[in-house]
């Protein structure tokens, strides 16, 4: 295939990045850069939809088709370009604040639909580009300039939001896992359907080290997850402690019993587990929390289409739609008419 | 005895379960097989279930009959056919003076009266005197006339609008066939309910031939001044549908329609549902943002996006149509008016959405802003909205509203082959590519559609620099683009057709009207003509922007008379745009205008300069 030769820095614009220096979003952009030349993606044949923020930039950088819309309306754009064209690979940038705020709503509807699109959300938990306000992902107390005595919004989980949503794919990864990150978005990039990958991003100017219980040397050593299917959930040095399944609390519990431990699966057969590892923070899982198979919106948009005009026998002609209904022919003087049959 | 009538315009009305629509609909087709001219006005519920027997389940069907060309359902009904006291309450006052009331008895029981609000029997105590009333046990009637029919009393009692109808068949000299063959059509399946219909309607005839109590009997011939060809019935809200159907076609490109229930508009999203076969995607979106973002989409990614919405989700959208003026993508919203603000009334009219079309965004941002004038007018409308959105790659605002949606007449039925050929090429050029790079006559930017190798690019909402649509801050470059997005939409005077006068081209007085005002215009303007006043008249389909001479037109009238369902908007952009000396006629009561009302101002100012 001519396209699979595309190199990963094909994939960039002429235009200068702005980011500021130092940005989690670099890192992002090269993963995506990278994941594109791994699915061997032609840059005609991909649309980068984007809301307001930070992040939203994003088209600009890439030399594929992009659009940069109003604040998280991104998934409104991209369905439509998607019922428009199945065709075209739709990768979506949002941000917490575009997509879990302003357009919750959105995202969540394009989630439940299950419109091929590639939702990636950059998770900084603050607001950014408006110079730092706390985001509905920001941890309870989060000082901010709109919030000097601590933010008191209970956070918003994009994990929880996207399983609970049906999202057919959920993952998660961090700016700074560059191969796991890049990973996640190839396997994003191969699923069919809405695909949801939570991206920690760190914001280094209104929100530095939020994730660095993660991303910290020990952090990453200790308290990260690996979600990998047929794999058990272990954690923590030479994997000592494992996540089993606590019968009396009906929840997940951690154990130094590794022959205890659960071995994932995200297709959809331990769902139930998938919203109980959103919910805790230590081990945090990172990965693919669910991957299932289900019809996309725009499919089933044509097969009614294609089932209705194969039942009728085919497109009609126009003068088919003009003359259903009764009609009736007016001659000459007027006077006299006659029923159309 | 038969009495030649020239036109009459009837009411019926009953519960919202007396099958009142149908029958409005059924008087309507015969009356085209008649040869009249009409037009119609439907008028249900705003609640869904209201109790039965109440004011608020009342539902009603207007037609308007004419040996000639007629352009409104009519200002008053001449008669009115009730099927309860309800009906009658809430009708009665609309009910021109001497006109005849048909009533079904059956129903005027003391419940039921008390329901309607009576304290006392009106068919009895005398309080309808002025009025011709004819009282008719329709229900009993009907039992009867299908008493040997195997049938349970519910089913027989679903007849009576036929019935009622057999009557008004008789009454109005209308031919019994179209109805017979339609009612064996639809029940087909069930000939036993077939078989009852038929027998109400004809019984209802008959009983009206032989009683003595039907003393008129009135003919209202065919008109004789239609243009010959296929005619059919349409409203306002499927005429629109059809309208985008056709242009799509013809244009090369699919219909991708996007929308939000919302009343008055919701049966423009219902017909093209149905439509399917026709290539047309439907998108019930989460919300009228999201609505009008989809259709944005999908006219970026190729298809024409279009959206049907009232003035509250107009409202909604007005930001994401800011960014298919900034992003110049071809875009159309069509708003069927309500009456507000806010929720306002619902299923009410009105013209009030005219400058939040015009002015509801932030920034500069004009779009082509068009307004059908009747249900026929506005396929031609909907169909040149297409044009204008794909050759100008500009977003189109479609004003249309509650009255117009619903208001049906006959329509001549165009023929596929001679439609306007409205295809508009896709840029797939070679060599370097701008995506501001302008058509020099419309100032369009490229069409490219996502996809095509070698042009892949970036636009969105950020201002644009000229030509290479890069990110701009530049103040000059800015202006520039505020003048050039303004032009393109100026540039739509090429392709729309000059304003036209009826009657004298210069004169003291031209009433000056736009969107669904004009059959209640001609009306009025007739009316005066009749009396031998001069008075000219035109009507305004482009509001953005305007017709190309229409400065000229305004300046050869002393005096401009606009009739509108607002405070006065098109007239507040007359008097900025032009030096016309303008008044205003204002009506908003949530209905249109009644011919009657339009002679009344006529009559007024024609006199007034008279007296001068
Ligand atoms: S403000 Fe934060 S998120 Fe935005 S570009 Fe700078 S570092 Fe990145």
């Amino acid at each position: 295939m001519k396209s699979a030769q595309v190199k990963w820095k094909e994939y960039a614009s002429d235009q200068e990045v702005r980011w500021c220096p130092g940005c989690g979003d670099y890192a992002i952009l090269k993963a995506v850069q990278q994941a594109f030349a791994d699915l061997g993606l032609s840059k005609e044949k991909v649309v980068i939809v984007s809301g307001i923020g930070c992040s939203s930039r994003f088209p600009y950088y890439m030399a594929t088709y992009g659009f940069h819309t109003i604040h998280g309306r991104a998934p409104a754009i991209a369905t439509g370009v998607k019922l428009a064209n199945p065709e075209l690979s739709v990768w979506v940038i949002t941000g917490d604040g575009d997509g879990l705020s302003i357009g919750g709503n959105h995202l969540l509807h394009a989630c439940r639909r299950n419109v091929d699109l590639k939702v990636i959300l950059f998770n900084n938990r603050i607001y950014g580009l408006t110079k730092g306000q706390y985001s509905p992902t920001s941890v309870v107390g989060t000082k901010s300039k709109s919030s000097p005595f601590g933010s008191i919004d209970s956070p918003i989980n994009p994990i929880l939001f996207a399983l609970s949503a049906g999202a057919s794919f959920v993952a998660r990864s961090v700016d700074i896992f560059q191969k796991h990150l890049k990973s996640m978005l190839v396997e994003a990039g191969r699923h069919k359907g809405l695909a949801f990958i939570e991206v920690y991003q760190n914001c280094i100017i209104f929100n530095d080290g939020t994730f660095s219980d993660v991303t910290s040397k020990e952090g990453k050593r200790k308290r990260v997850l690996w979600l990998e299917d047929d794999y058990p959930l272990t954690f923590d040095e030479d994997d000592s402690k494992a996540l089993t399944f606590d019968s009396d609390l009906m929840d997940l519990k951690v154990t130094d019993d590794k022959d205890k431990a659960l071995v994932w699966n995200s297709d959809g057969r331990y769902d139930i587990f998938a919203y109980k590892l959103a919910q805790i923070d230590n081990p945090t899982a990172f990965g693919i929390f669910r991957k299932i198979c289900r019809p996309t919106y725009e499919e089933l948009v044509r097969e009614q289409i294609f089932a209705l005009q194969k039942r009728k026998g085919g497109k009609p002609t126009l003068s088919e739609l003009f003359n259903s209904g009764e009609r009736w022919r007016v001659l000459g003087d007027g006077v006299i008419k006659k029923l159309v049959r | 005895m038969k009495e030649a009538k020239r036109e009459v315009v009837i009411r019926f009305a009953g519960d919202s379960g007396d099958g009142i629509q149908l029958a409005g609909t059924k008087f309507t087709e015969a009356s085209a097989f008649a040869g009249n001219d009409f037009s119609t006005f439907p008028d249900y519920p705003a609640e869904i279930r209201a109790p039965a027997g109440t004011i608020a389940g009342v539902s009603a069907f207007q037609i308007r009959i004419a040996d000639h060309d007629i352009h409104t359902p009519g200002d008053q009904p001449e008669v009115l056919v009730v099927m309860n006291p309800a009906a009658l309450k809430k009708n009665l006052l609309d009910l021109a003076k001497g006109g005849i009331i048909i009533a079904n008895t059956y129903e005027f029981t003391p419940r039921n009266l008390k329901k309607a609000g009576f304290d006392s029997n009106p068919l009895e105590d005398g309080s309808l005197e002025g009025y011709r009333v004819i009282a008719v046990d329709i229900t009993s009637m009907t039992r009867e006339a299908l008493k040997d029919l195997p049938l349970d009393t519910r089913s027989k009692d679903r007849c009576k609008n036929f019935f009622a109808l057999g009557i008004c068949y008789w009454m109005f000299t209308r031919p019994l066939e179209p109805t017979i063959n339609w009612i064996r059509k639809k029940f087909a399946n069930r000939p036993e309910i077939a078989e009852a219909n038929v027998k109400a309607l004809k019984s209802g005839y008959n009983f009206a031939d032989i009683s003595e109590i039907f003393d008129a009997r009135y003919e209202i011939r065919g008109a004789t001044d239609l243009e010959p060809g296929e005619y059919r019935v349409v409203n306002g809200n499927h005429s629109l549908a059809m309208g985008l159907i056709a242009a799509c076609e013809k244009a090369g490109v699919s219909l991708c329609y996007c929308s939000y229930p919302i009343t008055p508009a919701s049966d423009i999203l219902h017909f093209l549902a149905s439509m399917k076969n026709y290539g047309v995607i439907t998108f019930q979106a989460e919300d009228e943002i999201a609505a009008v973002c989809a259709a944005i989409g999908a006219s970026y990614a190729g298809s024409m996006g279009v959206c049907g919405t009232s003035g509250p989700g107009l409202a909604l959208k007005m930001e994401a149509i800011g960014l298919a003026v900034m992003a110049e993508l071809p875009l159309i919203v069509i708003d069927v008016q309500r009456a507000g603000p806010s929720t306002g009334m619902p299923t009410k009219m009105e013209q009030s959405d005219l400058l939040q079309a015009l002015f509801g965004r932030n920034g500069e941002a004009p779009v082509v802003v068009i307004a059908p004038s009747s249900p026929s007018n506005a396929f031609d409308i909907a169909y040149k909205a297409v044009e204008i959105a794909l050759r100008y790659m500009v977003p189109v605002i479609i004003l249309s509203d509650g009255y117009l949606a619903n208001n049906a007449e006959p329509w001549l039925i165009p023929r596929e082959d001679t439609l306007p050929d409205i295809k508009v090429e896709t840029f797939e050029g070679n060599g370097k590519f701008y995506p501001y790079i302008r058509d020099e006559k419309t100032l369009a930017r490229p069409r490219v559609i996502p996809g095509t190798p070698g042009l892949e690019h970036r636009i969105g909402g950020l201002e644009k620099e000229d030509i290479t649509g890069n990110i701009s801050y530049d103040p000059l470059n800015h202006e520039k683009m505020v003048r050039l997005r303004a032009e393109k939409v100026e540039r739509v005077q090429d392709i729309i057709p000059p304003i036209e006068v009826d009657g004298e081209d210069e004169g003291d007085l031209l009433v000056l009207g736009w969107g669904s005002s004009e059959g209640a215009i001609i009306g009025g303007v007739n009316m005066v003509r009749r009396e031998g006043y001069t008075v000219s008249r035109a009507h305004l389909n482009y509001l953005n922007p305007f017709p190309p001479n229409l400065k000229e037109l305004l300046s050869r009238f002393k005096r401009v008379l606009i009739p509108e369902n607002n405070r006065g908007q098109l007239s507040l952009l007359i008097k900025g745009n032009f030096n016309a000396n303008v008044v205003t006629y204002s009506k908003v009561q949530g209905k249109p205008f009644f011919r009657m009302e339009i002679y009344r101002k006529l009559k007024e100012l024609l006199n007034e300069e008279c007296a001068g």
